[in-house]
C-alpha cells in the first residue's frame, strides 16, 4: 500500500514530534511512522530535566550555557550550532510550558531548575541551577503534551510500522518503505519531505538504560543509502545504572544532594573532580567508578560502586524523585532513604549520527551540500552539539530546539520543491526481504549473534578502548556479520513476528556497531567518552575534527570534516 | 530455580482456538517477568508474541495479566509470585486478542482523541513563543501531580469492573485521568474547563465510574486513580450543577 504526505517523520520520540507538530501547524500534511506505538518511544524515559538559561533560580546566562556545553564537549561540538542550542532554549522552554507541560514550580511560581552535571556559572566557577524538570519524569510529560497536541492537530500516525528502506528519485530523497509489524504488509510512504528521528542504538550494548526499541535503525538506514555517519566513537556511559539492570538513575539524584562513595566509603569524586566532583561530566565520572573498581575499591570486591541518597530527605526525594526511588524499592528491593545503591556505568546515549546542519539538513557524501528532502533529529542526528561528550539535560533541549528548526525548513521544503517521483519496485523490494528471512532455512539464530555482538562490544568498545581490543572487536564483528548472513527464522508467522524484526534490528545493530568500532579504531587520541588507553591525551593538532565514517563496497572508510570554533578557543578541560 | 509459566497462545493466522502453553524456564527471585517471557522466546519458542520497550515500567509497552490481574511484566518480579506455583500468564482482558499476549489497543487510544487532548487557547505558541512562562503556584501544580504520572498501559481499564461486566462503552479510568489533567490544570482557560467538563458529562462519560477502585488497585503507577476521578466529579458538580443536591 501506497500512502502519499508532504512530510514523513520516522520515529516518535520528542524530536520527531516536535517536527511533525511544527510542520503540521504550518499547513503542511504530516504522518509519524513508528516501530512502537507513537507513546512508548524511548523519550520517555528521560528523567532528570532539559536545560535553559532561564535565571529562574540564580543569575545565569546562554553564554554561560554555550561554554559549558562546549568544554563538556572536549571541544569538539561546532560552536555554530551550540550558539543556536544554547540561545533558543529558554524560547522552546517557554513554548512548552504553554503547550501545557506541567513543569515542577518554585515558590514564585517560575519553573523551578536544579543543578545538573557539568552546567556551572561564569565558566566553571561552580553549578548553576539551570535544568527545568518534571520531577523525575521529564521526558514522559514532554512526549505526553506533544503526542496530545499532535492528535488533536491531526498527525497522522502509523504505529507498530517498521521502516526498511529510504527511497530515492535520483539524489533526492523521496520516501520510505517497511512493513506493518501487525500483519507484514509492505508499506510506501511517499513525501516530499523524510524526517529521521529514530534515536539511538544502546541495545549493541550488553548494559545500557535504552529500551528494547533503541537499535540504531536510523543509522543503518543512513549507512545502506551511502550517506556518512558522524563522530560514531563517541558513545556515551550513564555512571550510574542500577548495577546489573543498566536502569537509569538520573543525574538529578546527584543534583539534589546524592553522592558516589566507592567500597571504603570515600567520597571519590572529590580526588576526580574538585570543583564540581558529583555534578561533573558523565565521561569523567564514567571513567573515575571504572578506575575506582580497577584499583580494588569496588564494594566488597564486586564491579559496583555505591551512590547514597540517603542525604537527601525523605520528603525531599519523594517529591524531586518518586520514579527513581519507586525503581529502586522495585528492582533492588531496598529504600534509598536508609539504603546505598549499587550502581555502574550504562551505555546510555550517541553523541553521532546522521550529520546535519542547523536546520536538519543531511549532509552528503564527499561534502557535496546537502541531500534533498531528508532531515535528521535528535539522538539519531549530529548537529554537532554534544560533540565527543554530551551534558546532562542537554539532549532534550536538542530534541526541541533542533526539532522545531528542522519542522521550519521541512514546510519550506515542501513549499518550494516539486513532488520526487517514487521509485516503483519499492514494495517489491520490502516483500522479498521479509520473504527471504522467513523462507531461509539457515540456522544462524538471532538471540546468539546479538548477545555475541552486546559481550563484544561491552568489554572491549565502551568506556576505556585500546587498539587491541578494538582490532579484534572489529573482526569478531565482521565475522558476525558473515555469520547473520546464514540467519534463519523458527517463527515463520506473518502477525507479529518480532524473530523477523528482532533479525533485521541485528543486522541493523551489526551495521552501526562496524561503524562505532571503526571510527573509535582510527581515533588515536583520548577526547570526552572516547578514552584510548594506548593514547591517553588529547591530541587537537591532528584530531580536532570530526570523523565521517561511510559505507563503500569493499567496507567502510573514514574522512574528516573540520570543526566550528567561534568563541571559546580548545583549553584545559578540567572540573 | 524453575518458574512454571502457563501462557495464554493464540496465532490467528493457524489456530482455531486458544490454548494454553506451560513453560518451565530457569529464573531467579530478582528477574522481572519479562526477561522470563524473553528467555522463553529467545531459547525455546520464538513465536511466543508480547509488546515491550523500556524494561522498567514507563513506557507502558507489556502490560498482561498475571494471575488474574493486570500488570507490567517488566515491573514485576520473580520474587512478587509464589513461585511454587504455576504463573499464569494471559492477555489483558476486555481488548481484543491479536496474537498471544498482544491485544488491539486501538479502542483505548480512540478514548483518549475522544477527550480533545490539548490546550484549545494556546494556539501557535511553537510559533510565536511569548516571552515569559504562566505562573502557576505549586500547590495548583500539585494537583495534577497524579495524572500525570499516568503511561497509558491500559491496566486500569482491563480491570474495571463497569467495563468488563456492565458497560463495554464507559469511557474508562486512564481516558478520565487524561481529561482531568486539563481540567484540572490552573493554567487552562475557564471557558476551555467548562467545555471539558461537558465532555465528561457526555453518554458513557464519567459519571459511568460507580468507585469500584480496581484501577486504584493495579495502577503500575500507584495513581489513586479513583480518588482522582471523585475530585473530578465533585469539580463538575460544583461548576455545572451547583443547585443540585
Amino acid at each position: 500500500m501506497i500512502h502519499n504526505y508532504d512530510v514523513i517523520v520516522v520515529g516518535g520520540g520528542i524530536a520527531g514530534l516536535y517536527t511533525a507538530l511544527t510542520a503540521v501547524e504550518k499547513g503542511c500534511r504530516v504522518a509519524v511512522v513508528s516501530k512502537v506505538h507513537v507513546v512508548r518511544s524511548h523519550s520517555v524515559a528521560a528523567q532528570g530535566g532539559i536545560a535553559a538559561s532561564l535565571g529562574n533560580e540564580e543569575e545565569d546566562h546562554f553564554e554561560w550555557h554555550m561554554y559549558d556545553t562546549v568544554k563538556g564537549s572536549d571541544y569538539l561540538a561546532d560552536q555554530n550550532a551550540v550558539e543556536i542550542l544554547a540561545k533558543e532554549a529558554p524560547n522552546e522552554i517557554i513554548a512548552l510550558e504553554q503547550m501545557g507541560v506541567p513543569f515542577t514550580r518554585n515558590a514564585l511560581g517560575k519553573i523551578e531548575q536544579r543543578r545538573f552535571g557539568g552546567h556551572t556559572k561564569n565558566q566553571g566557577q561552580a553549578p548553576v541551577k539551570r535544568a527545568c524538570y518534571v520531577s523525575d519524569r521529564t521526558g514522559r510529560a514532554i512526549m505526553d503534551t506533544l503526542y496530545d497536541r499532535c492528535l488533536t492537530k491531526n498527525v497522522d500516525m502509523y504505529n507498530e510500522v517498521f521502516v526498511v528502506q529510504l527511497l530515492f528519485d535520483g539524489n533526492h530523497c523521496c520516501g520510505v518503505a517497511g512493513y506493518d509489524i501487525a500483519n507484514c504488509t509492505p508499506l510506501v510512504f511517499h513525501a516530499k519531505a523524510i524526517v529521521l528521528a529514530t534515536g539511538g542504538c544502546g541495545k549493541i550494548y550488553k548494559t545500557t538504560s535504552n529500551g528494547f526499541a533503541s537499535t540504531g535503525d536510523g543509522f543503518a538506514l543512513a549507512l545502506d543509502s551511502l550517506i556518512p555517519l558522524e563522530d560514531m566513537e563517541f558513545v556515551q556511559f550513564h555512571p550510574t545504572g542500577i548495577y546489573g539492570l543498566g536502569i537509569l538513575i538520573s543525574e538529578a539524584a546527584r543534583a539534589e544532594g546524592g553522592v558516589l562513595r566507592n567500597g571504603l566509603g570515600e567520597r571519590f569524586m572529590e580526588r576526580y573532580a574538585p570543583t564540581l566532583k558529583d555534578l561533573a561530566p558523565r565521561d569523567i565520572i564514567s571513567r573515575a567508578i571504572l578506575t575506582e573498581l580497577a584499583e580494588g575499591r569496588g564494594v566488597e570486591g564486586q564491579d559496583y560502586v555505591h551512590l547514597d541518597l540517603r542525604g537527601i530527605g525523605k520528603d525531599q526525594l519523594a517529591q524531586k524523585l518518586p520514579e527513581i526511588v519507586s525503581f529502586i524499592k522495585t528492582y533492588l528491593g531496598i529504600d534509598p532513604n536508609q539504603a546505598l545503591v549499587p550502581v555502574s556505568p550504562t551505555c546510555h546515549y550517541m553523541m553521532g549520527g546522521v550529520p546535519t546542519d542547523t536546520e536538519g539538513h543531511v549532509l552528503q557524501e564527499n561534502g557535496n551540500g546537502f541531500l534533498p528532502g531528508l532531515f535528521a533529529v535528535g539522538e539519531c542526528a549530529c548537529a554537532s552539539v554534544h560533540g565527543a561528550n554530551r551534558l546532562g539535560c542537554n539532549s532534550l533541549v536538542d530534541l526541541v530546539v533542533f526539532g522545531h528548526r528542522a519542522g521550519l525548513s521541512v514546510v519550506e521544503h515542501v513549499r518550494e520543491k516539486n513532488w520526487p517521483v517514487l521509485p516503483q519496485q519499492a514494495e517489491s523490494i520490502v516483500e522479498a526481504k521479509i520473504n527471504n528471512l522467513l523462507d531461509s532455512q539457515a540456522n544462524e539464530r538471532v538471540p546468539i549473534l546479538r548477545a555475541a555482538m552486546q559481550r563484544l562490544m561491552s568489554e572491549k568498545c565502551s568506556v576505556f578502548r585500546d587498539n587491541q581490543g578494538l582490532s579484534e572487536t572489529l573482526a569478531e564483528i565482521r565475522q558476525l556479520q558473515k555469520c547473520y548472513s546464514n540467519i534463519g527464522l523458527s517463527n515463520k508467522s506473518r502477525v507479529f513476528n518480532y524473530e523477523l524484526q528482532e533479525a533485521l534490528e541485528l543486522e541493523n545493530m551489526l551495521k552501526v556497531a562496524e561503524a562505532i568500532v571503526f571510527s573509535a579504531l582510527e581515533r588515536k587520541e583520548s577526547r570526552g567518552a572516547h578514552f584510548r588507553s594506548d593514547f591517553p591525551e588529547r591530541n587537537d593538532e591532528a584530531w580536532l575534527k570530526h570523523t565521517m565514517v561511510s559505507a563503500i563496497p569493499e567496507g567502510l572508510e573514514i574522512k574528516y570534516k573540520p570543526i566550528s570554533i567561534t568563541k571559546f578557543t580548545p583549553g584545559r578541560r578540567r572540573y | 530455580m524453575k518458574l512454571k509459566m502457563k501462557i495464554y497462545r493464540f496465532d490467528p493466522g493457524a489456530d482455531k482456538d486458544p490454548r494454553f502453553d506451560v513453560f518451565e524456564v530457569e529464573a531467579s527471585p530478582n528477574d522481572r517477568i519479562l526477561d522470563c517471557l524473553n528467555k522463553i522466546r529467545w531459547e525455546q519458542d520464538s513465536t511466543l508474541s508480547y509488546r515491550m520497550s523500556c524494561t522498567h515500567g514507563i513506557c507502558g509497552s507489556d502490560a498482561v495479566s498475571i494471575n488474574g490481574i493486570p500488570v507490567l511484566a517488566c515491573q514485576k518480579l520473580v520474587k512478587d509470585y509464589d513461585y511454587a506455583q504455576e504463573m499464569i500468564i494471559e492477555p489483558l482482558k476486555y481488548f481484543p486478542v491479536i496474537k498471544d499476549l498482544i491485544v488491539n489497543m486501538q479502542p483505548f487510544f480512540k478514548r483518549i482523541r475522544a477527550i480533545q487532548p490539548n490546550y484549545p487557547t494556546l494556539e501557535q505558541t511553537t510559533v510565536n513563543p511569548i516571552e515569559k512562562e504562566r505562573l502557576q503556584t505549586n500547590e495548583d501544580r500539585a494537583k495534577i501531580d497524579d495524572a500525570i504520572k499516568c503511561i497509558l498501559c491500559g491496566c486500569c481499564v482491563a480491570a474495571c469492573p463497569v467495563i468488563l461486566e456492565q458497560e463495554p462503552r464507559f469511557i474508562g479510568p486512564a481516558p478520565i485521568l487524561r481529561e482531568e489533567k486539563y481540567i484540572l490544570d490552573s493554567r487552562a482557560s475557564p471557558s476551555d474547563t467548562l467545555e471539558r467538563m461537558h465532555i465528561m458529562e457526555k453518554p458513557y462519560g464519567i459519571w459511568g465510574c460507580k468507585s469500584y477502585f480496581m484501577c486504584t488497585i493495579v495502577c503500575p503507577k500507584g495513581i489513586k486513580v479513583t480518588e482522582q476521578i471523585l475530585k473530578t466529579k465533585k469539580k463538575i458538580i460544583q461548576d455545572l450543577h451547583p443547585t443540585s443536591e
